[in-house]
């Protein structure tokens, strides 16, 4: 059988995925809108960036978005529907359905590195190499493994003494 | 083949709605602000997965997770008796907590290759979940069983009380042994020999002596429960039960 180069991802296969139904859909203009939509706790990132927002698509006169829940029982999952429905009713979609999949399982491998930038900026420590967001040093300290929201613990640093969230590989 | 499933996600699905009505009881109640959050943060995680289980049985059965959660009676739950009963002090808390970490974390792991796609779906995400929650537990164990005189007697005293209710968790009924034959449902027999070896260690590192098994408990799947279910389903279900199909 004659196969032609196919192209190997360098990046988990799921987040390949997402990429690729995004840079494919017809629906650029809408993708777009919807990174105007942040996660209510930690507004310095899109739903986009966080790896919620998994695909949009249309079915007849509806727009349907997919989005893939972070934490079982996060809270804020319902105010990430409401913003979707808001932003597009905003821009003139009055029909818009949000589903929340169970596939692809959410994880922190859906951050880019441009994401995680932005969470250090907002003085959250990014998951992976744990340093703090405030002085870069690596001497932290676990205060407690769960902090003010589901996805994140709460650390010290012992350099410059600040506490510090820190988002939770997951 | 699909009453059973109905029946199997709607087991899963108390266990995990029961479980973490009661321990969220210590939202504003815990030793420590650190230890309110991370009790609370866990329990979400518990509803979150009995939503998830709840809703797999609603695409079936036709009934809300509204109905399921709020309009049964103590009699139609079928969750296991070690979820309902009352928290007690912090040492049983966490000795609870940890006895049901460890059975999460080899329950899950199995069902995460369940042939039921939904199954394996909600396992793996809860997967994560667990194995964070038993980081927690694991290391409340060993700081009760090494801490002081008081918290060392006070876990004892939690194995004591809890180790009776153990047995259930991996008891197995035609219904699941049905589902298992199908490599829909693990076969929870299989997992007790290294849930008991896993906590051994546990409990040996943390200078805990491993209880004797000298009694124990059952009945929660055929709705046969403690007189602790029912005062927690007075308070959980008293709204709805107020004002029937109330919606937030």
């Amino acid at each position: 059988m004659v196969r032609c180069a196919e192209r190997i991802p360098l990046q988990n296969s799921d987040a390949f995925e997402r990429q690729q139904r995004r840079d494919n859909s017809e629906h650029a203009a809408i993708w777009r809108l919807l990174d105007d939509v942040c996660d209510p706790e930690i507004p310095v990132l899109s739903l986009w960036e966080l790896g919620v927002l998994q695909d949009v698509s249309q079915q007849q006169q509806t727009i349907v978005v997919r989005i893939s829940p972070t934490y079982s029982g996060c809270p804020a999952m319902a105010v990430m529907s409401q913003d979707i429905e808001s932003a597009l009713h905003r821009a003139g979609y009055p029909r818009v359905r949000v589903e929340r999949n169970l596939a692809p399982v959410w994880g922190t491998h859906f951050l880019t590195d441009a994401a995680k930038a932005k969470l250090r900026a907002f003085q959250i420590a990014a998951p992976g190499a744990l340093r703090c967001p405030n002085c870069d040093s690596d001497e932290v300290e676990l205060v407690s493994e769960f902090s003010s929201t589901a996805c994140k613990a709460l650390y010290r640093c012992a350099t410059c003494r600040e506490p510090f969230d820190y988002f939770k590989p997951h | 083949m699909q009453q059973a499933l109905v029946t199997y996600a709607v087991r899963l699905a108390d266990d995990a709605l029961i479980y973490g009505q009661r321990v969220s009881e210590w939202c504003s109640n815990a030793p420590t602000l650190e230890e309110d959050l991370a009790l609370v943060n866990v329990t979400l995680d518990y509803i979150g997965r009995a939503r998830m289980f709840y809703e797999y049985a609603s695409s079936y059965s036709g009934l809300s997770e509204d109905t399921y959660a709020f309009t049964r009676d103590g009699r139609d739950f079928t969750n296991l008796l070690i979820c309902e009963l009352p928290n007690g002090d912090f040492a049983n808390t966490l000795v609870r907590q940890y006895l049901l970490d460890e059975y999460e974390a080899l329950f899950l792991g199995v069902l995460s290759s369940s042939s039921d796609d939904t199954l394996a779906l909600i396992a793996q995400k809860s997967l994560k979940e667990t194995t964070y929650h038993l980081r927690r537990s694991h290391e409340w164990v060993l700081r009760l069983g090494m801490g002081t005189d008081e918290s060392h007697a006070r876990a004892c005293t939690a194995l004591d009380a809890l180790w009776g209710y153990t047995p259930e968790i991996f008891a197995m009924d035609d219904i699941e042994s049905g589902l298992a034959a199908e490599n829909i449902a693990p076969d929870r027999l299989a997992l007790l020999g290294p849930w008991r070896e896993n906590v051994a260690r546990t409990l040996q590192s943390a200078g805990l002596p491993v209880p004797a098994d000298s009694w124990q408990v059952e009945g929660g799947r055929r709705g046969i429960h403690t007189e602790h279910l029912g005062h927690l389903l007075a308070e959980m279900q008293v709204m709805q039960r107020t004002y029937p199909g109330l919606q937030w």
